[in-house]
């Protein structure tokens, strides 16, 4: 083997190594994020077992455990963990419906774009907060007004990002599309939609997480049951446990949610070139 | 036959790019056409692709008026333009959709053998070099079998040894069933290497301004004295559309250094 052949096999070598780290650590990685929250946990955890606070306003992680059991076990959990999944499945629902139908219409016709996009940039500009005592006018205090607020919240981001991603669709690729003699409605499906999808996917994310802030303040404006409820009712009834309960319910709602969007769509995006793709993030 | 006939092209914003372009393209011939930047050989192409439309002129491909893409006409651009979200595979197919799934295989899986990249069949564009890249859209370009390849300066974002492989490979595939190609390119070796003509154009309005012959025999031998003697001519007339007078003797001396400057 010459000097130059052995050079590049070990440049070949450090390469695979660099690409493909060892099996623990890869394993193991993942893991490291966990290490701060458990470590706090646990701290917080001994400080309160020693003494040296009661935790009442803090509860330590055990008493928050079975706060949460308990209400797992008497129904009252899923009972309200249901009632802000369907708001927020509904109020996504809607909110994307119209973003994606709204955004494709501006950002395919320049005409409809100048119409309407001034408008919608006002009504973006409004809190979205702010319309909730309209709504409770206009539709009750029931579920219409609260799926309505959710609806409008995702409504922004998804219509943004629809619009913008078929602006930025590259010229030069919708022209191999029309050498290649594709009818219009074959342009879209073939052409258009592909192109847009990874920052549709990007704006359907930042919808979701919008949808759960939302959902929070429309059960604040009078709910009898939801996560929303427990907060308030928590925060009423002096139980800080039943508030850390709520909040963590919708940190695994919120995360749970937002996983099951990104794997459902990343098997349609294999094909993106992106910084990291390869490390399988 | 390929007629293009007293062909106009003028902006919204007043650009003259084409002014009174007639030439015929014979089935089967190979013609080269080179020019400063701004005489309008890219607007003249994208004209016969039918992407846009004269100003004024006709375009005829045997007894069809060309007003938009037609499918007896391909065109590879200066960029790849594989559509990323497609394997290498399902970018040959792109314009066989309207084949029925087992022909559509078989043609696309002996168009990516005959580029030289059966291995690559089912990866994406972004795993690609550059040079694989655009042997993948010469393959799409060719796999509708055209009448007529238009290839709007196909090599020049690739480096000088891809771009020679890239020359002899296209004539390669020319051969399998001698399309027209109609070829724009800033390269005047790569014009001789590749043309039976080599069409010299003028900027300001862009118009056809001299056209040299080049029976070379193939394979073409770019150290050959025959192939010397034709980029002298090709380089002498280019000089002259563009108000250049320089001297045969200065010619050959910068003729000798390499490409001449003459953009």
């Amino acid at each position: 083997m010459s000097s130059v052949e052995m050079t590049i096999s070990v440049a070949d070598k450090a390469e695979a190594a660099e690409a493909q780290p060892p099996r623990s650590a890869r394993l193991w990685r993942p893991l490291l994020g966990l290490a701060l929250p458990v470590a706090l946990a646990v701290t917080w955890e001994i400080v309160v077992r020693l003494g040296w606070s009661d935790g009442r306003l803090v509860p330590p992680p055990s008493v928050i455990g079975t706060t949460l059991w308990e209400l797992a076990r008497t129904g009252e959990l899923w009972q309200h963990t249901r009632a802000t999944l369907l708001r927020v499945v509904a109020g996504f629902g809607l909110g994307v419906a119209a973003g994606t139908l709204f955004g494709a219409i501006a950002g395919y016709s320049a005409l409809t774009r100048t119409i309407i996009d001034p408008t919608l940039q006002a009504l973006r500009a409004i809190p979205s907060i702010a319309w909730v005592p309209l709504f409770i006018l206009w539709l009750g205090i029931f579920e219409a007004s609260k799926i309505t607020l959710i609806a409008v919240g995702v409504f922004f981001p998804v219509y943004l990002g629809v619009m913008g991603a078929i602006l930025s669709v590259d010229r030069k690729i919708v022209e191999v599309g029309r050498a290649f003699r594709l009818s219009g409605p074959a342009l879209v499906r073939r052409i258009l939609l592909p192109a847009v999808l990874p920052a549709y996917v990007v704006s359907l994310r930042s919808g979701l997480g919008l949808g759960w802030m939302f959902v929070v303040a429309a059960e604040f404006m009078g709910a009898s049951e939801g996560l929303g409820y427990l907060l308030i009712d928590g925060q009423q009834l002096g139980k800080p446990v039943q508030i850390v309960a709520a909040i963590i319910t919708f940190a695994v709602l919120g995360k749970t949610t937002d996983w099951i969007l990104t794997s459902g769509t990343a098997p349609f995006l294999r094909w993106e070139d992106r910084f990291h793709a390869r490390a399988g993030a | 036959m390929l007629a293009i006939a007293n062909v106009s092209k003028t902006y919204p914003n007043n650009v003259r790019a084409l002014e009174g372009v007639t030439l015929d393209v014979a089935p089967g011939e190979i013609v080269a056409i080179v020019g400063g930047s701004g005489c309008g050989k890219s607007t003249l192409l994208r004209a016969i692709s039918g992407l846009d439309r004269p100003s004024k002129g006709i375009i005829h491909l045997d007894d069809e008026v060309i007003t938009q893409p037609h499918e007896k006409i391909g065109i590879v651009f200066q960029e790849p333009r594989l559509l990323p979200w497609l394997t290498v595979a399902e970018n040959v197919g792109f314009g066989l959709a309207h084949l029925p799934a087992s022909e559509r295989k078989e043609r696309v899986a002996r168009a990516i053998d005959r580029v030289g990249l059966a291995d690559k069949a089912g990866v994406w564009p972004r795993e690609l070099s550059g040079g694989q890249a655009q042997r993948v859209s010469i393959a799409r370009a060719l796999v509708p079998r055209p009448e007529v390849l238009l290839l709007d300066e196909p090599f020049s974002a690739l480096d000088a040894f891809t771009r020679t492989d890239l020359q002899d490979h296209l004539l390669d595939l020319w051969a399998d069933s001698k399309p027209t190609l109609l070829l724009v390119t800033h390269d005047v070796e790569e014009a001789i290497v590749l043309a039976d003509r080599i069409i010299v154009m003028r900027p300001r309005p862009g118009r056809l301004f001299d056209e040299i012959g080049n029976d070379l025999p193939r394979p073409r031998d770019r150290q050959s004295a025959g192939f010397d003697h034709v980029k002298r001519q090709v380089l002498a007339a280019l000089d002259r559309s563009l108000g250049r007078n320089i001297s045969v003797d200065e010619r050959e001396t910068s003729a000798e250094k390499g490409a001449a400057m003459w953009w």
